[in-house]
C-alpha cells in the first residue's frame, strides 16, 4: 500500500515507448472495474477482483484516450514527487492546458483517473489525486490522535467536545490514532437521524460513537471506520433506509466494497459490520408508514438478487430483499418518528441494541 | 349578364319574407308540369360559375395563379407545336390590393382570326381534347375559365392581341362569355399595329407574329412557394428550351434564360387504346364514327387493332363485322366492350411521348436551385389504362444554400406544368413519402417526406395525365403509376446514397488523419515527462508511431 506508485508508472511507460519503437501497436491492460469481476472472500469479509482485463491497444480510434491516459499517468508522477496534491476537479482544469488532449467535462477525466488507478491497483491518493467531498461526521466517545499539519505536533480530538456539531473525516486516514471506550460505532445513513441522536446525546447513554455517512459513504469514512473498529475491536452497526438503495448500495459498498473500485476494496471496506435495521421486517414490527417502491427500487432489488455476489452468498440477505419486495414498499429512517419524535431514541435503538445476535450480516 | 340572375334572386328573396308573421301556409304540391317549367339545360359556362373551385378558381390567391398558368400553358404548347422556340413575357400589375392585371405574351404562330373568340370565349372548345397527345392543356377550359372568372369578378373582358405573320396585319379583340349559352360576345375587333416589348431582344420593336392575352382579375398576390413566383421559377426548370421574362406585382423583374436551344422532341398523336375506354365513350363513339361497319370502326378510331384483330373481336362479340356501328344497340355495344377488354392486344405505342430528358433535367435543376449534387433519370414509358406515360426523377442535394433540418422540397410536374397545389392528395408526394430514403442515406420520419437539404422533382408526361380533379393540382394514384414513380425514385436515390457514402467515407478517413495528428505528439509529451527521454527520441518515437498508426489506418 505504501510503495511509491513512481516505478510503477515508469514501468508503464517505458513498455509503451519500446513497442512504439518496435514498430508495434503499444497497449495497456486495466482491470475490469464492475460487480461481474469480483468474488465475495467470505473470511476476509471483501469483494476481491477477479483477474479478467481489458486491453487498450493504441490504434486510430484510441489515440485520443491512449494520448490522454499517458498525460494523467505524467500528472501523477509529478505530483508524487513534489509531495503535492490535486482534486480530481483540478485535475481537469489542469486538462485544459494539454490543447487538443484536453477533456471537455470532467466525468471524462475522472473516468481516466479511475483506469489509472485500477492499472496500478492503488488508491487514488497514492497517485496524488483527491476526492472533493469529505469523509462523514463523527461525534461521541472517541479520541482521535492527528498532526498538526504546521507543526507536526500530536493534537488529541475530543469528539465529545463538538457541542451540536460533529468532527470531520479527512481525507487521508492512514496515520490516526485512537482512544475510546465506546462499546460500538453506529453508522447512520442520514444527517437528519445522526443530528437527532446528537441533539439527544444519544452517544453518551449508550457509550458509543456515532458516524454520518451523507448517503452511499465514502472511501475515507469506510477507511476511518474499518480501522477504528480494528485497532479498538469494537462492533460496526449499520442504520440506514430499510429500501433497496440503503441495503444493496450503501450498505454492501460499506462492507465488501463496490465493483467500480474492486482492486481496492481489501482496504475500504468494514467486514465487521452489521445490519441493525431498517429491515423489511421491523416495517412490520414496527408498524412503519411506508411509501410504495419505486420502479427503479424494483429493478435494484431484483439485480442485486441475480448478479451481487454478496447477496447471493447470504441467504438471509436474499430471503430479506424478497420479502421486501413481496411487500412491494420502503420505510424511512425517519418513520419511526411517527410513534413520536424520540421513539428512535427511547424505544428503537435500545431494543435493537439488546439483540445484536438477531442483525443480518 | 349577370342580371336576370340577380332579379331571380331579388324576387326570392321577398318571397321568403312573407312567411313570417303569416300562418303556416299549407303545403302546395306541385305537379310534374310545374316541374317542367323549372327544368332547363344547364349551360357548361353556368356550372362552372356556380362551381369555379373545380377550376382552380377557389381563392383570390389561386386564382392570379391559375390564370397565369392556363395563358402560360397555351403559349408554350402553341410555341411548341409551330416548332419555334418560346419566349414568354408574363407580366403582372397590381391595380388595388384585391385587383390584378394579368398579361402572357408569346412569340407563338398566332390564332386566326376567326378563331379567337371560340377559343376565349367558350368553354370546352379546343384542339386538345379530341386528341390523345402530350399536351399541357387537355379540356379547352382553362383560359377561358379564366376569362370567365375575370368577368364575373371585375365585369372586364378578356383582351387579346394576335399576329399570324410579318404580313399580317394584328388583331386586338375584347371578348366576353355569355355564361348562359357559352358563346362568346365579342365586345370589340380591330386591326391595328403591334409594337411592343419583343421578348427575344428586349426591345420594343414590330412583333412578327405572336399572342398576347391580357386579363383583369379579383385576386390577391402572395411570395413564397405555392404563389405565381414558384410556379414561374418551376415552369422555367422544367421547360429549358423557353425562355420566360417575369414581372411580379411588386415590379420585381426575373429573366430566366433558355438552357436548352432545340425544341423537345414533339409529342406524336395517338388514337385510343382499346383497353383505356370506358362503355360510355365507346357508346359515344359508336354513334359519332363515320366508319361503315364495326370491322373498320374498331380498325380505324383505335390503335393496335388489325383488321384481322377486329373481325375476332367482332365475332368474340357475337356481331358480324359489317354491321352499322350506327345500328349496334345498347346490349350489342356491351358485349363489343367486354370483347375488346378480353381481347390480347398489343400495348400501345410508347413512342409517342416527349421527355425533358435526363441532360436537360440536369441543366434545368442547375440553373435554379444551387447544390453539391444533381441526379436525373428518364425513365422507358410505360402503360396505365391503355394511355402510355413516363415518369422522370431529378435531384439537387446538399450545399450551404437548402436548409439542411427541414423537409426536402418536392417539385411535381405534369406534361411539364408545375402542380402546385394539394401536394399530399399526389400519387408523386405518396410515392416519396412511400419511398424508404433511410436506405440512401437520408433521415425520414414514418409517414413524411425525408427531412435533407434537397430539391426533388418528378415529372410524369402522358397523352393523358389522370388528375384527380380539374382544376389539374394532383395526379391520382394509379398502381401502374405508383409503381413507374417508385422506380425513379429508387434510381435516383441510389446514386445519392453513393454520393452521401462517399462524402461519409471522405470525412471519416480526414477525421482519422486528423486524430493521429492531434494526438500523436501528447503520446510523445507525456513519455518525456514520465521517461526523461530527450527531445530527438521524443520525436522519433512520435514519428515511428505516427508511421505505424497511418500504415493500419490505409490497411483497414
Amino acid at each position: 500500500m505504501s510503495e511509491s506508485v513512481v516505478p510503477k508508472i515508469k514501468r508503464e511507460a517505458k513498455g509503451v515507448e519500446e513497442s512504439i519503437l518496435k514498430r508495434k501497436k503499444p497497449s495497456l491492460r486495466f482491470p475490469i472495474r464492475s460487480l461481474a469481476n469480483v468474488r465475495y472472500l467470505e473470511k476476509e469479509g471483501y469483494f476481491e477482483i477477479r483477474g479478467r482485463k481489458k486491453e487498450r491497444t493504441l490504434t486510430v480510434n484510441t489515440v485520443k484516450t491512449f494520448a490522454q491516459t499517458l498525460r494523467m499517468m505524467a500528472l501523477s508522477k509529478t505530483l508524487v514527487e513534489t509531495d503535492d496534491i490535486a482534486t480530481k476537479r483540478e485535475a481537469y482544469y489542469v486538462s485544459k492546458n494539454w490543447d487538443e488532449a484536453r477533456f471537455l467535462e470532467q466525468t471524462e477525466s475522472d473516468t481516466v483517473m479511475d483506469d489509472v488507478e485500477a492499472l496500478f491497483e492503488v488508491n487514488r491518493e497514492q497517485l496524488g489525486f483527491v476526492p472533493e467531498e469529505k469523509g462523514g461526521d463523527v461525534a461521541g466517545n472517541l479520541i482521535v490522535i492527528d498532526k498538526d499539519p504546521n507543526t507536526g505536533k500530536t493534537i488529541q480530538i475530543d469528539c465529545t467536545k463538538f457541542g451540536s456539531g460533529a468532527y470531520s473525516i479527512p481525507i487521508s486516514v492512514e496515520d490516526l490514532g485512537f482512544e475510546t471506550k465506546a462499546k460500538f460505532i453506529l453508522v447512520i445513513e442520514t444527517a437528519g437521524m445522526f443530528q437527532r441522536l446528537v441533539k439527544h446525546g444519544y452517544w453518551k447513554t449508550a457509550n458509543c460513537v456515532l458516524v454520518s455517512m451523507g448517503g452511499v459513504p465514502t472511501r475515507a469514512c469506510r477507511r476511518f471506520i474499518r480501522r477504528l473498529a480494528d485497532v479498538k475491536k469494537i462492533p460496526v452497526y449499520v442504520f440506514v433506509d430499510g429500501d433497496p438503495y440503503g441495503i444493496s448500495n450503501i450498505y454492501r459498498t460499506f462492507k465488501v466494497g463496490s465493483g467500480n473500485a474492486a482492486h481496492i476494496n481489501e482496504f475500504f471496506c468494514v467486514p465487521q459490520a452489521r445490519f441493525l435495521g431498517i429491515t423489511p421486517q421491523d416495517i412490520i414490527d414496527y408498524k412503519l408508514p411506508t411509501h410504495p417502491l419505486k420502479e427503479v427500487d424494483v429493478k435494484r432489488a431484483k439485480d442485486a438478487l441475480k448478479n451481487d455476489p454478496f447477496f447471493l452468498h447470504h441467504k438471509e440477505w436474499a430471503k430479506a430483499i424478497e420479502h421486501l419486495v413481496s411487500m412491494g414498499v420502503r420505510a424511512e429512517q425517519q418513520a419511526l418518528a411517527a410513534h413520536g419524535l424520540n421513539y428512535v431514541i427511547d424505544k428503537y435503538l435500545p431494543q435493537k441494541i439488546a439483540h445484536p445476535e438477531k442483525f443480518l450480516p | 349578364m349577370a342580371q336576370p340572375q340577380l332579379k331571380r334572386i331579388a324576387r326570392k328573396e321577398k318571397f321568403g319574407r312573407v312567411g313570417k308573421k303569416a300562418a303556416p301556409k299549407p303545403v302546395v304540391r306541385l305537379t310534374a308540369h310545374d316541374l317542367a317549367a323549372r327544368q332547363r339545360e344547364i349551360s357548361v359556362s353556368e356550372f362552372f360559375t356556380k362551381n369555379r373551385h373545380l377550376l382552380g378558381f377557389d381563392s383570390p390567391a389561386k386564382a392570379l395563379l391559375t390564370t397565369v398558368k392556363e395563358a402560360v400553358d397555351n403559349a408554350l404548347d402553341a410555341c411548341e407545336e409551330a416548332g419555334i422556340l418560346p419566349d414568354l413575357v408574363i407580366e403582372i400589375g397590381e391595380i388595388s390590393e384585391t385587383r390584378y392585371r394579368v398579361s402572357v405574351q408569346d412569340n407563338g404562330p398566332g390564332i386566326v382570326k376567326a378563331q379567337i373568340p371560340k377559343i376565349f370565349g367558350q368553354l370546352l372548345y379546343g384542339s386538345k381534347f379530341h386528341t390523345l397527345r402530350q399536351a399541357r392543356g387537355q379540356q379547352g377550359i382553362g383560359i377561358s375559365a379564366a376569362g370567365m372568372y375575370g368577368q364575373l369578378t371585375t365585369g372586364k373582358p378578356i383582351r387579346i392581341v394576335s399576329k399570324t405573320g410579318p404580313t399580317k396585319p394584328a388583331h386586338e379583340f375584347e371578348i366576353q362569355i355569355d355564361t348562359k349559352r357559352n358563346q362568346p360576345v365579342v365586345v370589340s375587333d380591330r386591326e391595328r399595329d403591334w409594337k411592343d416589348v419583343d421578348p427575344s431582344s428586349g426591345e420594343k420593336g414590330e412583333i412578327a407574329h405572336g399572342t398576347r392575352v391580357e386579363l383583369e382579375i379579383e385576386a390577391t398576390y402572395k411570395k413564397g412557394r405555392h404563389s405565381v413566383d414558384g410556379y414561374v421559377e418551376q415552369t422555367a426548370i422544367a421547360n429549358p428550351h423557353a425562355r420566360v421574362a417575369y414581372t411580379a406585382p411588386d415590379g420585381e423583374r426575373r429573366e430566366y434564360p433558355r438552357v436548352a436551344e432545340h425544341l423537345p422532341r414533339a409529342p406524336l398523336e395517338i388514337k385510343p387504346h382499346p383497353h383505356g375506354i370506358e362503355l360510355g365513350i365507346l357508346l359515344k363513339m359508336l354513334h359519332e364514327t363515320k366508319a361503315r361497319n364495326i370491322g373498320s370502326f374498331l380498325h380505324t378510331e383505335f390503335s393496335r387493332v388489325s383488321s384481322p384483330v377486329a373481325e375476332e373481336i367482332a365475332k368474340a362479340a357475337g356481331l358480324s363485322p359489317s354491321m352499322s356501328p350506327h345500328k349496334a344497340a345498347r346490349e350489342q355495344a356491351e358485349a363489343l366492350y367486354t370483347a375488346i377488354q378480353a381481347a390480347k392486344l398489343m400495348a400501345p405505342q410508347s413512342n409517342v411521348l416527349s421527355p425533358i430528358g435526363e441532360e436537360l433535367l440536369l441543366e434545368g435543376l442547375r440553373k435554379q436551385v444551387t447544390a453539391d449534387f444533381y441526379a436525373a433519370t428518364s425513365r422507358s414509358p410505360a402503360v396505365y389504362r391503355g394511355n402510355p406515360f413516363l415518369v422522370e426523377a431529378a435531384l439537387a442535394y446538399g450545399g450551404g444554400h437548402l436548409p439542411a433540418d427541414e423537409l426536402m422540397t418536392l417539385l411535381r410536374f405534369a406534361n411539364r406544368v408545375p402542380l402546385l397545389y394539394q401536394q399530399s392528395a399526389c400519387a408523386v408526394t405518396k410515392s416519396v413519402v412511400q419511398t424508404t430514403w433511410k436506405t440512401y442515406g437520408i433521415q425520414q420520419a414514418r409517414g413524411a417526406l425525408p427531412s435533407a437539404p434537397m430539391v426533388l422533382m418528378v415529372h410524369i408526361a402522358s397523352v393523358w395525365v389522370p388528375f384527380t380533379s380539374e382544376s389539374k393540382e394532383a395526379v391520382a394514384s394509379y398502381p401502374e403509376i405508383m409503381k413507374e414513380i417508385r422506380l425513379a425514385l429508387q434510381d435516383v436515390g441510389r446514386k445519392l446514397g453513393l454520393y452521401i457514402r462517399r462524402g461519409l467515407r471522405e470525412a471519416d478517413a480526414e477525421k482519422k488523419r486528423s486524430y493521429i495528428e492531434k494526438y500523436i505528439p501528447h503520446i510523445g509529451i507525456a513519455l518525456q515527462e514520465i521517461l526523461g527521454i530527450d527531445d530527438k527520441r521524443k520525436e522519433k518515437v512520435c514519428a515511428t508511431l505516427k508511421d505505424t498508426l497511418e500504415r493500419s489506418r490505409k490497411n483497414e
